[in-house]
């Protein structure tokens, strides 16, 4: 048993698939590829409450895990009316046998102490076919407010421990909250769980603000705002929720910013004299550098991971097609070529695809290529689909969808890169423009 | 011919001001005595049509057009275009105490950035003609608004041509 447990750990700390040394042969593990694949059979017995103040937490945390994992489409939760054997303390021994006979694969079981304001969360993942833990269990501690991220901390293991990928569960979203008739829109930056909860505003409706993008540690946010009367970059510190515009070259406009992946530098548009380019600026020094000089319209750039090259759009072909430079400007290569147009391309954080918006006979797509352009695939497809963003570890993409007409509004979405599980993000609110921030620690 | 069009229009232009001027004090619209301070006057107060006054704001969003439309994802003038904009400098060499922004806008299909690059465009398509037309240069501003400011909004051509865009938004203010 010892030695099973080591091995576990150690692919654990490997984010490997892991192999459980059970007297099963089939481990219990998920590997995301193109297919289509049969969910894998989970339940999440409502972790136990040491005491009477934990009993709601522990619901709570029980049900938030399970929505993480059953939202990822590639788990099916086992309800708790068709349990045979209940879960009468933590630390009890599994009945396995009873898990098996409801075709459970991955059993769940916490246990949740408050204390005052003070959280604390154990929890251990069963193979229960191998009949043995997977990974070692685990306690969290924080404060009862932070409760959903425990939950999303629980998921993210679980999820990692099965896959082998990382998760992306504790993590927020940046995006545009909108109010109001079409003709009259109203717009604040909002930020967000994954999942749309805990929506908190970061600027009041007082002026148009777009395409929110988050630093890499997701400590401040780059957007574009009309406070001025014209569209400049500003640069938001997310925990005290101060601004500042962004001292970039001189031009009538300034957007479509992003960072670079060491969050030291910044990407972003130009128009001046109706002619639109890309520039770059170094946060540290504040100096400016033009890296396009076309009549055409140069916009939406975005680093690769490694920062050594932006892939952008333009459209000095006649329409919108994604290009790729070297970091420091100098003569882009073309990767697109389908049919259509194609704009706002996103590096992938694995730096192997390039995320986009394809506009082609009068529907919308989100799609995703590789780096040199081949294999190209259509996610989805509707009146209006664009600005794709990255989960934190590369397998879902976020992006805004907006409905057709009078009443049109636009709402979040997200979609597995392989296509399938797409949804819709709650908000209360008609909302656009999201970013993925990463993992939180 | 150039020339030949511009008097054609500026005879034409001060003609319409003619007749409507002297048509300004049939249009008047009594307001209700009644109304205001409590004590009828037995004045009543009259209120010209701004429309009709051609230096008025009205006169210049209204009677000549503020603002211009273009095809799907082009921002090249068109005839009906320039001649506004012919109008518009005419405006805008008279009363020149004025300062202009003009706005440029997109319809809801194209991409966000793109959409603002394209209204730039767009916007600076019709600076650069008014400039063409002697309209000083440091009267006049440019901005996009993308797609984010339709008139209209039904997802239909009908809608989207209007929404296709630049407005000149007269404003007053000292030359910086």
């Amino acid at each position: 048993m010892t030695r099973v447990l080591t091995c576990l750990m150690v692919g654990v700390l490997t984010l490997g698939v892991l192999i459980a040394q059970g007297a099963r042969a089939q481990p219990l593990s998920i590997t995301i590829t193109d297919g289509v694949i049969e969910p894998l059979p989970f339940a999440v017995p409502s972790f136990q409450a040491e005491n009477q103040s934990a009993a709601q937490v522990a619901a709570d945390l029980s049900r938030v895990i399970a929505e993480d994992l059953t939202g990822t489409g590639l788990f099916r939760q086992i309800l708790a009316s068709a349990f045979i054997s209940q879960i009468s303390a933590f630390s009890a021994p599994i009945q396995f046998a009873d898990w098996r006979a409801i075709n459970t694969q991955a059993l769940v079981t916490g246990v949740v102490s408050v204390n005052g304001d003070q959280l604390t969360v154990k929890f251990r993942l069963y193979d229960v076919f191998s009949g043995a833990e997977l990974g070692a269990g685990q306690q969290l501690a924080g404060t009862v407010s932070g409760w959903r991220r425990m939950a999303h901390k629980v998921s993210d293991q679980v999820y990692s421990r099965i896959t082998g990928e990382g998760g992306y569960f504790d993590s927020r979203v940046v995006f545009v909250s909108e109010t109001g008739p079409k003709n009259d829109r109203r717009k604040r930056l909002a930020i967000m769980d994954y999942d749309g909860a805990n929506v908190q505003f970061l600027t009041d409706s007082a002026s148009i603000v777009l395409a929110p993008r988050f630093s890499p540690n997701g400590d401040r946010v780059l957007y574009t705002s009309y406070e001025t009367g014209f569209p400049r970059i500003n640069i938001l510190d997310v925990a005290s929720v101060g601004r500042q515009q962004l001292a970039t070259a001189d031009g009538e406009m300034a957007f479509s910013p992003r960072f670079s992946r060491d969050g030291r530098q910044v990407i972003y548009s130009i128009a001046n004299g109706g002619n639109t380019d890309i520039y770059r600026s170094d946060l540290a020094s504040g100096s400016n550098a033009r890296l396009t000089s076309a009549p055409s319209i140069e916009t939406a750039p975005s680093f690769s991971p490694d920062g050594s090259q932006i892939v952008f759009e333009s459209d000095r072909s006649g329409t919108q097609q994604l290009y790729i430079m070297s970091a420091s400007g100098g003569e882009p290569r073309r990767i697109s070529f389908g049919d259509g147009r194609y704009g706002t391309p996103v590096w992938s954080p694995r730096g192997d695809l390039v995320a986009f918006t394809k506009q082609n006979a009068g529907r919308f797509h989100i799609g995703v290529m590789r780096t040199d352009g081949s294999e190209e695939r259509l996610l989805t497809a509707s009146f209006l689909d664009e600005g794709p963003t990255w989960s934190p570890n590369g397998r879902v993409i976020m992006f805004t969808r907006e409905t057709q007409g009078a009443d049109g509004a636009p709402a979040l979405y997200s979609v597995d890169i392989t296509g399938r599980n797409l949804k819709r993000v709650t908000t209360s609110n008609a909302a656009s423009d999201p970013s993925w921030g990463p993992l939180q620690r | 011919m150039k020339q030949m069009t511009k008097a054609a229009f500026l005879i034409a232009t001060l003609g319409i001001s003619a007749c409507t001027n002297a048509d300004r004090f049939d249009n008047v619209t009594p307001t209700d005595a009644n109304s205001g301070f409590g004590q009828p006057s037995g004045v009543d107060s009259l209120a010209l049509d701004p429309a009709n006054n051609p230096t008025s704001l009205q006169y210049f969003s209204q009677t000549i057009g503020d603002r211009v439309l273009f095809t799907v994802d082009t921002s090249s003038l068109t005839a009906a275009g320039r001649s506004t904009l012919d109008g518009q400098a005419t405006w805008l060499l008279t009363n020149s105490d004025y300062l202009a922004v003009v706005e440029g806008h997109a319809d809801e299909q194209g991409t966000r950035e793109y959409n603002l690059a394209l209204g730039a465009r767009r916007a600076n398509a019709v600076r650069e003609y008014l400039i063409s037309r002697g309209v000083p240069s440091n009267r006049l501003r440019t901005v996009s608004y993308g797609k984010e400011r339709p008139t209209e909004i039904c997802s239909e051509e009908a809608c989207y041509a209007k929404n296709r865009r630049a407005v000149t938004i007269i404003s007053a203010g000292a030359l910086s």
